[in-house]
């Protein structure tokens, strides 16, 4: 773990001194043909970025703009996995080119991730999909969960590329632009590491903390609702997916039976005909709402659930610095001797508390207004979907009565009753 | 449609109180009646309530059971549109309903006589209680009883049965008149009427059509109500877990700040949505009441057609009968024996018979051939005038039923707008308050 201080403002640019202040404002290349959404004039952009000083970033100020597509199966002697290609268009000084188009694998998000988690073990690091889904039904190559999938890994690159810290981070550009990312995954430390930290974490948790500071404890508190609650929400949702399909497939016998019924009718087929008809189209608008909901409140809240679990995770993290810090300080006022080398250490620890304090107070509210932003555009999302499949079902049967009206007054002027 | 013919003769079949369609353009579910049967013109005829007795059974055992308020009132009085005179009321029970129904059943074969709603609640889905003393099915019971008696009340020839009006109006000594009338006699056995429908030689053509229509409506609309209440269980699952949304977002609510109100109203809209599901489906019963009624409508169809059945085998036993006998004459006559019988073979055994016995018999066979051919001229007029009257009433029961259907399958859409309407404005109250989240 590094031991380096965290700045408390995250206005993005400031965070540039670090590394390649020598570095020119380069010049952008051709524009990108194929419609990402790119700003047109990247220099004159950055000029604009760096003047705004004071502005917190904002997303009309996005500069680095990633996608994940094109899912390709590759076999091997040993193993079958999927490569994904990673584009990334970008204006920031810190990149040489401004567009990188690599291959990446599951594996090496998780890289990323831990890499991440590791420099910034108090940041809350957007999660990634789980590994695979034990319920038995989902095949890792099964078209539905690839999709799943990458859109999932998509969203968890964006997240980082919008997050004022973690974007900047090397391991981060190194993902985004080294063709191979083997040679760089050997480097620095590894599972190992991490899963001694878990286990130290974990040990520390059982020690017990002295007391947490209120503002943390409160977090605990809300980390623990939310996760229950988004968990429920998410169970409820896919009970409705299921109660919707089951539903369909009723739908699916009943509207025939009126065609059926046609058949052996004379002046009622046609009615008979057109009520069949409407049930079918019904019938389409409900998968079409079932799919809505899987496509976008479902992956969302998977997302929250998941999130919920990395909030955990850096409260114990969180909680863990301050066991180190506070269990050198008992040290410190018991023993008389190495006061010295003890108090640096202290001091130490106590800076790295400090540090790691400010940056999960920072990230947290960072971290709330995105859950926000995220869930509620998820549910307005949803609700309009039922307006819309309401809408139409509406107008399905508004035009049944109408044929139905205009046939009788048909026969009203006929009066031609067969 | 029917709404704009505004003929005061149009009856409205009674409390089938469907908001939905009174929202709608004034549509109300009404049955195209005969216009003007005499009794309609001067009587108008309510089932207005029901109420449960106790009391002694035939083995005298306690039993619950309902009755039903029959409320009649001079037409006339509705008319002047000054406070409408108290009507004549009277209570019975369903297996009265039953008893008068069997009457007319018996007493005119050869019309296709208004079935009586269900004695048990059949095509049920979950929620709908099976039970008969269920308010909700009662209600429902009800509703098509006063059906029931309206549709007797409209129909040409029954309307005029006097047994009819002493339903209507005597309510302790119907019951003996109509067993007096001695209509539980005249029942044909179930036996023979098999046995006809099997050795028919020369089957209506058109009545055998008609049969199979009417199996065919009869296994279609039974598939199709139960499908149906499959898919009203399906439907009632989707909104009834809606529910749990208003609760978790009342919970979750508790612990946001800014998002608190906007997933707090949601969650009340949650529940409203959910909740609306009870009346929507109780909605739909009246419309698959409706598909039920030509359901059991099929049976009494079924009926006429085994009648007419019946009176052509009789026609076709009569005329064999005649025939059998003027064979016999013939060979008595003639001396030849062509068929054989028992007599010829003592005859032959025993001697001829003398001439005096000889022309006895003859004697007796030509009385008995008189009485058959008076027997098939009495069963062929029978058979022409159970053609005649029978295929008068199938006529215009073919025209009732497609009116009748073509207006549930209306009601049946305009349900569904009224559900899809709801459904648009919960979930856009809904987005309001996600909005505000």
């Amino acid at each position: 773990m590094s031991g380096q201080t965290v700045p408390v403002d995250y206005s993005g640019h400031m965070l540039d001194l670090d590394e390649d202040e020598d570095l020119e404002v380069f010049s952008k290349k051709a524009p990108v043909a194929d419609g990402n959404p790119m700003p047109n004039s990247p220099s004159s952009m950055v000029n604009q970025f760096r003047l705004e000083e004071d502005e917190p970033q904002d997303v009309n100020a996005k500069d680095l703009f990633i996608t994940v597509d094109n899912p390709e199966s590759h076999i091997t002697a040993i193993e079958t996995f999927i490569m994904y290609r990673v584009l990334t268009k970008t204006t920031r000084s810190e990149f040489d080119s401004s567009e990188y188009e690599v291959h990446r694998r599951y594996q090496d998000f998780l890289w990323l991730r831990s890499r991440l988690e590791e420099t910034h073990p108090t940041l809350i690091v957007h999660p990634l999909p789980e590994k695979f889904v034990m319920k038995g039904m989902v095949e890792r190559f099964n078209d539905d969960f690839i999709h799943t999938r990458r859109k999932a890994l998509h969203r968890f690159l964006n997240k980082i590329s919008e997050h004022p810290i973690l974007s900047y981070n090397q391991h981060f550009k190194v993902f985004l632009t080294a063709e191979e990312l083997t040679s760089h995954r050997k480097q620095g430390p590894g599972f190992l590491s991490r899963m001694g930290e878990t286990v130290r974490a974990v040990a520390n948790t059982v020690r017990g903390l002295k007391s947490r500071p209120e503002e943390f404890a409160a977090m605990q508190e809300y980390v623990d609702d939310f996760s229950n609650k988004i968990c429920t929400v998410d169970k409820v949702t896919q009970r409705i997916i299921k109660e919707e399909r089951e539903y369909l497939d009723e739908l699916k016998q009943y509207g025939p039976m009126y065609g059926q019924w046609a058949e052996s009718e004379g002046n009622l087929a046609e009615p008979l005909k057109a009520v069949a008809s409407c049930v079918e189209r019904c019938g389409k608008e409900t998968e079409e709402h079932a799919h809505h909901l899987s496509e976008v409140l479902v992956p969302t809240l998977h997302e929250y659930i998941l999130c919920a679990e990395t909030l955990k995770a850096v409260m114990r993290r969180r909680d863990h610095i301050q066991a180190e810090f506070e269990a050198k300080n008992e040290a410190l006022a018991s023993r008389k001797s190495e006061q010295e080398a003890l108090q640096e250490e202290v001091d130490g620890l106590s800076d790295r508390m400090e540090g790691s304090n400010e940056a999960l107070k920072g990230d947290w509210f960072r971290w709330k207004a995105g859950m926000r932003t995220d869930l509620k555009s998820a549910f307005v999302s949803s609700a309009e979907k039922n307006v819309d499949y309401y809408e139409k079902c509406l107008a399905v049967w508004e035009s049944f009565l109408l044929s139905q009206r205009a046939e009788s007054s048909d026969q009203q002027d006929g009066e031609d009753v067969s | 449609m029917m709404a704009e013919s505004g003929s005061s003769e149009v009856a409205v079949i009674g409390n089938v109180d469907l908001t939905s369609t009174e929202l709608e353009n004034n549509i109300i579910n009404t049955v195209m009646v005969e216009r003007g049967t005499a009794l309609l013109r001067r009587m108008e005829i309510n089932v207005a309530e029901a109420e449960k007795r106790t009391g002694k059974n035939t083995v005298n055992m306690q039993e619950t059971y309902t009755v039903y308020l029959i409320e009649t009132r001079p037409a006339e009085t509705i008319a002047e549109g000054g406070t409408p005179a108290a009507p004549d009321t009277l209570w019975r029970r369903y297996s009265e309903f039953e008893l008068f129904r069997n009457y007319l059943l018996v007493t005119y074969p050869h019309i296709i006589i208004p079935p009586l709603p269900e004695k048990r609640a059949e095509f049920v889905w979950h929620k709908l209680s099976a039970d008969n003393l269920d308010p909700d099915f009662v209600e429902r019971r009800r509703v098509g009883l006063e059906n029931f008696l309206l549709r007797v009340a409209s129909h040409p020839v029954l309307s005029d049965d006097e047994m009819f009006l002493r339903f209507l109006t005597d309510e302790k000594r119907w019951k003996e008149a109509v067993l007096e009338t001695g209509f539980q006699d005249k029942v044909d056995s179930r036996l023979k009427s098999l046995s006809a429908m099997f050795r028919v030689k020369n089957p209506d053509k058109q009545f055998t059509a008609l049969k199979h229509y009417s199996d065919d409506l009869n296994t279609i609309i039974s598939q199709l109500l139960r499908v149906r209440a499959k898919v009203a269980d399906r439907l009632y699952g989707v909104y009834k877990v809606h529910g749990n949304y208003g609760r978790v977002f009342s919970e979750w609510s508790a612990i946001e700040k800014e998002m608190g109100d906007g997933l707090q109203s949601a969650g009340h809209h949650m529940d409203t949505y959910a909740a609306s599901i009870d009346d929507i489906l109780e909605e739909e019963e009246h419309y698959a009441d409706q598909l039920k009624e030509y359901l059991f409508y099929t049976d009494a169809v079924r009926s006429v057609c085994r009648k007419q059945d019946l009176i052509q085998y009789e026609l076709e036993m009569a005329v064999q009968d005649l025939s059998t006998k003027k064979q016999q004459k013939e060979e008595l006559t003639s001396g030849t024996v062509r068929i054989f019988s028992l007599k010829g073979m003592t005859t032959k055994l025993f001697g001829q018979e003398s001439q005096e016995q000889r022309e006895s018999k003859l004697e007796a066979l030509d009385l008995s051939i008189h009485e058959g051919e008076e027997a098939v001229n009495e069963k062929n007029r029978e058979c022409k005038e159970f053609l005649q009257t029978a295929w008068g009433d199938i006529e215009r029961f073919r025209e009732q039923k497609d009116n009748d259907l073509r207006e549930a399958l209306i009601s049946y859409a305009i349900m569904q707008i009224s559900m899809c309407k709801k459904g648009i404005q919960v979930w856009s109250n809904a987005k309001e308050c996600f909005n505000k989240m």
